[in-house]
């Protein structure tokens, strides 16, 4: 059934055409349940696929369809092609599936939006775009299909265009997605360079022979690109501003598409990490544990849910680099399904919360919804009890194989993480205990300011409770996946094994250390939930003590970078622009003009005088004779 | 039959030569230009014979029924040419023809 595998991305494809042809016809609800069908079909196709490639040998689970030849071009040729290995597959489920629930919460949530069936339009391509990303057999589909997220998200975070700030969202996740592309850019010319081909299967295969300096250079190159869509440090700074966007929008998002694909990205094309000098993993790691620590120290502070939750999403993907920097692939993929499971409930549960509220997203004024929000409290809490690492829930198995990597790449990165890991789990804690508990401000003042009308919390109907349900469900067992205790359970990294060429790092501690380590990661977990509890729910201190506004404004680097680029780095943006108009265009366009002139000129020998132009056969007769006898004759 | 010295078939080839060329370069009437042009092209074939008989080639003489021919399709196309304008406008000069110019 591994033939199948083209109908995954088809049927997103079909849907996206049809709302784009007979959309705002199909209107309220049908565009939405049409989509959702097309995303189940989708599912149910990446099911068959999962299926029949269970079903092969081990060693053959590696399946390419080619539908077409895209580019042929010389020696350069690109075709249209999917492979079906257990690491795209494994990724196809999880989007696929978390997609479906993701388009079936959207009815419920954009319910008498004036431009429902648009939404499910860009949400559809939205998720067309990761397919292709992540079941391209080549670099340049991958490309497309990352570029193809990158449109989607600034049509979908600037969703609501008639408010500047959503606007400028989008652009600027877009601008920012853009620096990191330019480093996938320059590593795809270089594999081509190098390979002779961006095919994976023989870029993969001829990756142990490169020379270091080349792999180094790819690899650090992607890393570019993956930090842009992955939101690392330097360029995670689109993420919280995404938040404009329409709340499924951000669960996808942040959650199955776009931000794991830079972690997909770099676990593909693992063999030519591990081929990199040893500095280059090193540091992924140290970016990836540096955004981890510098989100949470953000999120802390946040009084915005939905902030709290995008900086949340920065920090776990600085775990996931974390974990590809320390070789430990298969930590990174399955704390990115956990991740994909809690987040997308977390999210969902959000916009649930704020949907209740009428769109109040201070999480100040919330207080006691536990009471008006029985489903969504429950299944928010499984969400946070999984991110915030406490056993059995997803989220804890995931963390722990990430914090295992790391202790074992180096101690002080471990100390770190745990530190990252602690943070986590109070900011989660703040936000659960600020919402769910404690007493409600539904109409509290805020900055001298009371809401305009009284706010009465209500459930949300059910086609949103429906997918919080399914998550909290796959967010609490999650973890059943791969579990430490034999290798037989450690199921995701037997069925990735094939995708990894070996170079998954083998941690050999003894069983007590790994129990030690675990201990002590439940102890840091419960110790920030307990801390949380302290200011939060007894209000034993105050909270100033830990949300200091530094914090809040995100260590001022926003602000920072904003000035920057309206400052100095105006005037060499400015600098660069007069340089490509007149040098560069100069260039071009001289070239231009020289021909046009020299042609003006010589243009007037021709005068149409026969005599003239005979003069001209004459002389020239004569220059040649000339010409032949001095060279006969010296 | 007395063997005279190829030189002077030659001098006199290039003598014809010079003078058609000459002729082109300063007459305008076209009848006469195009006199010239058969001159020069006669002025070459004669070099071709001569230089044929002094070399015992007789490449030289198929060159020349070349040129020959090449020179009647020209008169042809030439003359239908000439007799056109003249129609058109009588006593017209080669360098009246440079309205044609694009």
């Amino acid at each position: 059934m591994v033939e199948l595998v083209w109908l995954i991305p088809a049927f997103p494809l079909l849907g996206f055409l049809v709302l784009l042809v007979a959309g705002r016809k199909l209107g309220e609800p049908g565009a939405g349940i049409f989509a959702t069908l097309m995303m189940g079909g989708s599912f149910l196709s990446a099911v068959a696929v999962f299926v029949g490639l269970v079903d092969r040998n081990e060693n053959d689970r590696f399946y390419e369809l080619t539908l077409f030849e895209w580019i042929p071009s010389g020696d350069f040729s690109v075709d249209v092609g999917f492979l079906a290995d257990p690491l795209a597959i494994t990724m196809t489920l999880f989007i696929t599936g978390i997609a479906t629930l993701i388009h079936l919460y959207s009815i419920g949530y954009m319910h008498g939006d004036a431009n429902f069936y648009k939404f499910f339009l860009y949400l559809i391509l939205f998720a067309f775009s990761m397919l292709m990303l992540v079941l391209g057999n080549n670099l340049l589909l991958t490309f497309l299909g990352w570029e193809g997220v990158g449109t989607c998200s600034y049509l979908l975070i600037s969703f609501w265009f008639t408010d500047e700030a959503n606007a400028s969202a989008g652009k600027k996740a877009f601008v920012t997605n853009r620096v990191g592309d330019f480093g996938f850019m320059i590593a795809m010319f270089l594999a081509f360079f190098t390979f002779g081909s961006i095919n994976y299967g023989e870029m993969l295969s001829g990756a142990p022979g490169m020379a270091v300096g080349t792999a180094t250079a790819i690899t650090l190159l992607l890393f570019v690109g993956a930090a842009g869509k992955s939101a690392q440090f330097p360029l995670y700074l689109w993420l919280p501003d995404a938040m404009a966007g329409p709340t499924p929008v951000s669960a996808l998002i942040h959650a199955a598409t776009m931000v794991t694909s830079g972690i997909y990205l770099l676990t593909r094309v693992n063999p030519i990490i591990a081929q990199a000098d040893g500095w280059a993993p090193d540091i992924i790691m140290w970016v990836g544990l540096f955004t981890a620590l510098f989100a949470a120290s953000i999120a802390v502070a946040q009084k915005d849910i939905k902030k709290v939750l995008a900086f949340s999403t920065v920090s776990q993907l600085g775990f996931m680099f974390v974990a590809v920097g320390s070789g430990v692939y298969v930590a990174a993929i399955f704390h990115m399904i956990t991740h994909a499971f809690f987040k997308a409930l977390l999210f969902l549960g959000a916009g649930s919360v704020i949907h209740g509220m009428h769109d109040e997203q201070d999480m100040r004024r919330y207080g006691a919804l536990y009471k008006v929000m029985p489903v969504t409290a429950f299944t928010f809490i499984i969400g946070w009890l999984a991110i915030a690492g406490v056993p059995p829930f997803a989220g804890f198995w995931s963390k722990d194989e990430i914090l295992l990597g790391a202790y074992n790449e180096n101690k002080v990165a471990w100390v770190l993480l745990l530190l990252a890991a602690v943070m986590t789990a109070f900011y989660m804690s703040r936000l659960v205990f600020m919402t769910f508990f404690g007493k409600a401000r539904w109409d509290a003042e805020i900055d001298g300011e009371v809401p305009e009308h009284e706010i009465h919390p209500h459930e949300s109907p059910k086609t949103m409770l429906l997918p919080l349900v399914v998550l909290a469900g796959l967010a609490a067992a999650g973890g059943a996946m791969n579990l430490p205790f034999t290798h037989s359970l450690k199921r995701l990294e037997i069925w990735l094994e094939p995708s990894l060429f070996g170079n998954e790092q083998h941690i050999n501690v003894a069983a007590g250390t790994k129990w030690g380590l675990a201990i002590i990661a439940i102890v840091g977990a419960l110790s920030g939930v307990a801390g949380a509890a302290w200011i939060y729910l007894k209000h034993k201190a105050p909270a100033s003590l830990v949300e200091k506004p530094i914090m809040e404004s995100g260590w001022g680097y926003d602000t920072a970078v904003s000035n920057f680029m309206g400052g100095p780095g105006r005037k060499g943006f400015d600098a660069a622009a007069w340089f490509d108009k007149t040098i560069i265009d100069g260039v071009v366009n001289g070239a231009g003009s020289v021909v046009k002139g020299s042609g003006t000129l010589l243009a007037k020998l021709q005068t149409g005088y026969v005599r003239s132009s005979a003069v001209g056969i004459a002389g020239g007769a004569v220059a040649l004779v000339v010409y032949f006898l001095a060279r006969t004759s010296f | 039959m007395p063997n005279v010295d190829a030189a002077y078939y030659l001098i006199l080839a290039a003598m014809l030569f010079s003078i058609g060329a000459f002729g082109l370069l300063v007459r305008r009437n076209p009848l006469v230009m195009f006199m010239c042009v058969e001159l020069m092209l006669n002025a070459v074939n004669l070099t071709f014979v001569a230089f044929s008989r002094d070399l015992n080639d007789v490449g030289g003489q198929v060159n020349v029924f070349f040129v020959l021919v090449v020179a009647a399709a020209e008169v042809v196309v030439g003359l239908a040419i000439i007799v056109a304008v003249m129609r058109h406008r009588p006593g017209a000069t080669a360098d009246d023809l440079s309205v044609l110019r694009g």
